[in-house]
């Protein structure tokens, strides 16, 4: 095992925009709200960054490929900046390459940037995944519910659960965040619903309904990050350290082989295994603070509780429905509304997730603040279940 | 007579998409209230992923079973293939997994060309030819036509070696007599008067071919025990037998629950005809179409212990949603989303090099660890293996297999929402994300036994184009079964 980076690189600033249906600005002027807002907290300024990363999953929408369109909009002139793309780990993906050149002692400070403009579409939900040429002579053209829904169908399998007992789980996993998002005035959506309105939703991947599925918005969230040292040097006296940033990407056995029996994400569960080890971790339900994970459908963040074992197997249900990942609970998950509230602008995502950890971690949070909290785990998951990217980041107060 | 040249086995299609003709009447009893009298029965007609290409296959895999050595032709029949110009026997000799070294021909223009097809091959008696007739008539909204037409394919492998039923002689004639035509580019048939249809042309054109084709095979109509002759046309079969002098046993029409199926409509009533004659049994095969062929075929074997006909027939998925079957052939636009706008280009290069896997549904087989997978990709996917590639080539097409997970997908553009996706487990090991179609009212569970249907995979319509693979079917245990 690698010493790993763990304490070796700070968080300075964070910026995030807006979220929502933001009909009245393009993608670069939501960079530009979250680059004003990280650039603010770090206390430096443009010309002290020496290198970006810029997370932006699709073309056709949002500003097109490669690292041109984020140095043009934030005016990066001539430093190295590198789009990455990673599906819906492409936030935290982006953060991870930032991190790791400060902890190469590649750079001093590093920004790291992500953006997705959803809402250009025409149409809601995400645009149709292009395959490969390849692969499209034979994957089914579903959408990303139905990629999640079918967990729903492995877990009840594996652990004897009754479809309506399931289904109420997943409802309390959105009607939580629901209930959180409202203390989130960056938030997309900003409204409580009740049970009865979840469990009654238009079906859109069964057993996953309307209010079981993660809003679709435009958002932008940026973070910049240098070493320890330079943090302290730069006034910084609570310091938010990164202890792990782990990734898990599947090779094709779990769609290929016989083993994988539907009801977990393997991918999470070995992202999640290095990051506690990195990280120092080894009982995460009593030494997490928060979680925001990859609730971009009610399912997943039920099944991801046991993945990341917070839950033990087949007991996640149980946990959530008992309000364990409510903001009173046990391990307060997606306080801010999560996905489910925020949208899941790809490319902002796992920087979103990170903003709010920091902020937490800060006693920045506002009416959402946690009491006197050191570690927060940041979840995503890019792809599909049976085949994806699990991303795992945990920050803390250093020393934490 | 074991080893004369004939008909060695056979396979049907019909699919499982049912009209109930009562609601296509119901949708035009505004301005064609006379339909009513028709409306009885359900009719086949394709899903929106299927053509005749697809039901030749379906066909094609009935008749040949496992054994697709030794075929070394394959004539595909049809009036309405997708391709003009890119043969569709190509396409179906590679999903059927057939011999490379296969003479493969297109054929169609004529109601009569399976006829015309099955008495070339059985005069030639060389090789072994699978012919596999599939049609799927076209009908304008609110034509008689639209009541009586179905869909389906049949496929007789003719060989020689131990055979069902053997060829005694036949007859052909040709007249450019025109009971309905359909132009390059048209979508429907235009048809004249049917009393002019069955007195100038069937009871007119039929009885000397029948005479001719008696005569070469050495038995007088008296000898002939069942008369097969497809027609969309009432009472034409017993007037055809009337005017010819036989009393024997009128071969029924199927229109009960699948209707009339153009081009393939010979070969699937001679196909019943075939699984219920005795040995010895003498039947009368009858195309019609700008002539007649006439075919004496004797059974050489006892009546068939279970029908593959009456088991396509009862597979059913019933529906009295008429816009549904008008959609499914593009004869309404509907309003799908801007989700329907995605391009649906398929790259012919990457198709061809991966089409023995794909048009085929080959898995592999490591040939280190034995793990089955699908796709082939350069190394093995078990971790505890991962080789360079060397597999063992594993078909997947008529391997038993089960719904492990599932969904049913409201979100995506999908002609027959809801999309049902979801991994099959084979019962080999293997497993693949896919497709489940034809599901019907029943819904779907874990653990549904499933076979595999070739289907269309992508319509192009910017460009005409379709590619194709392999989707999931459910199987359903009849009460009666």
């Amino acid at each position: 095992m690698p010493s790993g980076f763990r304490d070796r690189v700070a968080i300075i600033g964070m910026g995030c925009s807006q979220f929502g249906e933001r009909w009245d600005v393009g993608t670069s002027e939501m960079l530009a709200e979250a680059f004003d807002e990280a650039l603010a907290d770090a206390g430096i300024e443009r010309k002290q960054i020496e290198a970006a990363w810029l997370g932006s999953c699709f073309d056709k929408v949002n500003i097109g490929n490669s690292s041109i369109p984020a140095a043009t909009a934030l005016r990066l002139d001539a430093i190295p900046v590198s789009r990455v793309e990673n599906m819906c780990a492409t936030g935290t993906e982006a953060l991870r390459g930032a991190a790791y050149a400060v902890a190469a002692g590649a750079c001093d400070i590093a920004l790291a940037v992500g953006a997705e403009k959803l809402k250009d579409t025409g149409y809601g939900g995400l645009p149709a995944q292009w395959k490969g040429t390849f692969n499209d002579m034979w994957q089914p053209m579903s959408s990303a519910p139905a990629g999640f829904a079918q967990l729903a169908a492995g877990y009840r399998t594996k652990h004897g659960v009754s479809k309506d007992d399931l289904k109420r789980a997943m409802a309390h996993v959105s009607w939580k965040s629901h209930k959180n998002g409202v203390k989130a005035p960056k938030a997309h959506i900003r409204k409580e619903v009740t049970m009865e309105q979840i469990l009654n939703a238009p079906m859109i991947a069964e057993p996953l309904g309307l209010f079981d599925c993660c809003g679709v918005s435009d958002g932008a969230a940026a973070a910049i990050v240098t070493t320890p040292e330079i943090a302290r040097s730069l006034g910084k006296t609570d310091v938010v350290t990164i202890k792990s940033i782990q990734i898990s990407t599947g090779s094709g056995v779990e769609q290929t082989m016989d083993d994988w029996d539907g009801s977990h994400v393997r991918t999470t569960r070995r992202a999640a295994a290095k990051a506690y080890q990195e990280a120092g971790i080894n009982d995460p339900r009593s030494q997490l603070s928060l979680m925001e994970v990859h609730d971009c459908f009610s399912i997943t963040e039920l099944v991801t509780m046991e993945d990341l074992g917070v839950s033990a197997e087949g007991e996640g249900w149980k946990d959530v429905l008992n309000g364990f990942y409510d903001a009173d609970g046990g391990v307060p998950c997606q306080v801010d509304g999560g996905l489910k509230c925020f949208g899941h602008p790809i490319g902002a995502s796992g920087l979103r997730m990170a903003y709010e950890v920091y902020n937490q971690l800060l006693g920045r949070a506002g009416e959402r603040q946690l009491s006197n909290p050191s570690l927060g785990l940041t979840h995503n998951l890019g792809g599909v279940p049976y085949l994806g990217i699990a991303c795992i980041s945990i920050l803390g107060l250093a020393g934490a | 007579m074991a080893n004369d040249f004939g008909i060695k086995s056979l396979g049907v299609y019909v699919p499982r998409q049912r009209m109930e003709r009562a609601a296509i009447a119901a949708a035009h009893r505004w301005m064609a209230p006379s339909l009513k009298g028709l409306a009885k029965g359900r009719r086949a007609y394709l899903n929106w992923d299927e053509d005749a290409v697809t039901m030749a296959v379906e066909a094609g895999r009935a008749a040949l079973g496992q054994a697709r050595d030794g075929v070394d032709a394959l004539q595909l029949v049809s009036t309405n293939l997708p391709f003009a110009d890119l043969q569709n026997a190509s396409l179906a000799a590679a999903a059927l997994r057939l011999p490379a070294n296969l003479r493969t021909l297109d054929i169609g223009h004529s109601h009569r060309a399976a006829t015309s097809a099955l008495l070339d091959a059985l005069r030639a008696a060389d090789g072994e030819t699978l012919l596999v007739a599939s049609d799927a008539p076209p009908a304008k909204p609110a034509s008689t036509a639209e009541m009586n037409n179905g869909a389906g394919a049949a496929a007789l492998r003719l060989g020689r070696g131990e055979t069902l039923a053997r060829f005694l002689g036949g007859g052909s004639r040709t007249a450019p007599f025109v009971d309905h035509f359909r132009a390059e580019g048209q979508d429907y048939d235009y048809g004249w008067e049917e009393r002019w249809i069955r007195d100038e042309g069937y009871l007119k054109i039929v009885p000397p071919v029948v005479r001719e084709a008696l005569s070469a095979a050495g038995v007088g109509v008296g000898d002939i025990q069942r008369l097969v002759l497809a027609t969309p046309m009432r009472g034409v079969p017993e007037a055809v037998a009337k005017a010819i002098g036989f009393k024997g046993e009128i071969q029924d029409q199927l229109a009960e629950a699948c209707g009339y199926a153009g081009a393939a409509h010979p070969l699937l009533m001679l196909a019943a005809a075939l699984e219920s004659a005795g040995a010895g049994e003498k039947i009368l095969l009858i195309g019609f179409g700008q002539g007649c062929d006439a075919l004496v075929i004797e059974k050489t074997a006892p009546p068939a212990k279970a029908s593959a006909v009456a088991a396509a027939l009862a597979e059913e998925v019933v529906s009295s949603d008429y816009l549904r079957m008008v959609a499914f052939r593009g004869g309404i636009e509907l309003e799908w989303g801007m989700r329907a706008e995605r391009d649906t280009k398929t790259m012919l290069s990457e198709a061809y090099r991966s089409h023995e896997q794909m048009t085929g549904f080959v898995a592999g087989r490591c040939r280190v660890c034995d793990t089955i997978q699908f796709p082939q990709l350069p190394y093995c996917v078990n971790t505890a293996c991962n080789a360079k590639a060397d597999f063992i080539a594993t078909p997947l097409a008529e391997e038993p297999g089960k719904v492990l997970t599932l969904t049913a997908d409201w979100l995506s553009y999908y002609m027959s929402p809801p999309l049902y996706v979801g991994f099959v487990q084979f019962d080999n090991g293997a497993r693949v994300m896919m497709e489940v179609v034809d599901v019907g009212p029943e819904g779907l569970e874990v653990g549904q036994p499933v076979k595999m249907s070739y289907r269309i995979k992508e319509l192009d319509p910017l460009r005409g184009y379709r590619r194709y693979f392999w989707k999931a079917v459910p199987i359903r245990e009849k009460a009666d079964a």
